[in-house]
């Protein structure tokens, strides 16, 4: 069985807010990186930085408690919505990187180049 | 300044210069690599926020994965040879949009966390919430129907990458 790790230390010395504003930052970043950026491979990172950032707090509020989570037998399925969310976030953040960079590819291989700025096909 | 908080300096820290790296290095591998340490700093992050199964899939799916993946395309399209060039009269825009990002990103932050910042919320949860047994029984008992869609939403994916890769445009 492997060592639990001394979650309430942590809950007790280190604020909230410090895990909340990192994922803030992180979401942040990303989605100045996805307006900027021209590179659709970067555009794609930028996203998946901004769902980590979200799995990031999800798992924040389920350490810290965030709904008046109790150690009673219906407060551990509580402290379980965070990691589940998580879960199910990975899942779509791989489907939609794989379907992603399938088009990505696709473009590529019809035009030579993927600038984001040269794609106007779609414009009327 | 105790022992956890400066662990949680150390590790968010460097998440967060991973995550600078990706939006500001031109070179795309090299913002990818940024992208590996940044996966790998929040996998840690994760372990320490108690989450261990979490933590081992953030590094074994991100870190180990997708990131292979991302390098893959990378280097199979030779988007690292063509850096992001600038036409000379452009670099005033360049930098006006660094910016206004700043400005706008600096809004942001400080519009959510100033409301946040005097919470105080420690309840804390269960002890092994975090372990491989809890999340699978919380999986197969209480999410089993959004687990069996999330499978369907996979094959969906396989599908439409495998149509999209074979298909001649």
């Amino acid at each position: 069985m492997l060592e639990v790790l001394p979650i309430a230390s942590i809950t007790r010395d280190v604020p909230i807010t410090w895990f909340l504003g990192l994922g803030l930052a992180m979401f942040i970043l990303g989605g100045i990186g996805v307006v900027t950026r021209r590179n659709p491979v970067i555009v794609f990172m930028c996203i998946e930085l901004m769902l980590n950032a979200v799995n990031l707090t999800f798992l924040t509020f389920a350490a810290y408690g965030g709904s008046g989570i109790n150690a009673t037998p219906g407060g551990m399925a509580q402290a379980m919505n965070g990691q589940m969310m998580v879960i199910f976030v990975m899942a779509v953040a791989a489907a939609e990187v794989a379907v992603g960079l399938g088009i990505i590819m696709a473009i590529f291989r019809q035009k030579n180049d993927v600038d984001l700025d040269d794609m106007s096909t779609l414009r009327n | 300044m105790n022992a956890n908080q400066l662990a949680f300096i150390a590790l968010g820290g460097l998440a967060f210069l991973g995550a600078l790296g990706v939006v500001l290095i031109p070179n795309p591998v090299r913002a990818a690599l940024a992208l590996v340490v940044n996966f790998f700093v929040l996998g840690l992050l994760y372990f320490v926020l108690g989450s261990q199964m979490m933590g081992i899939s953030q590094i074994m799916v991100y870190a180990g994965a997708i990131m292979v993946l991302f390098l893959f395309v990378i280097m199979m399209l030779k988007l690292d040879k063509k850096a992001e060039e600038v036409a000379p009269g452009d670099a005033w825009r360049k930098r006006f949009t660094w910016l206004i990002g700043a400005v706008i990103g600096g809004a942001i932050f400080g519009g959510v966390m100033l409301p946040l910042a005097s919470i105080t919320t420690r309840v804390n949860p269960p002890q092994n919430f975090g372990t491989p047994q809890a999340v699978g029984w919380s999986l197969f008992t209480t999410y089993v129907w959004p687990f069996e869609v999330i499978s369907v939403l996979l094959l969906v994916g396989i599908v439409g990458s495998i149509m999209l890769a074979k298909r001649r445009f």
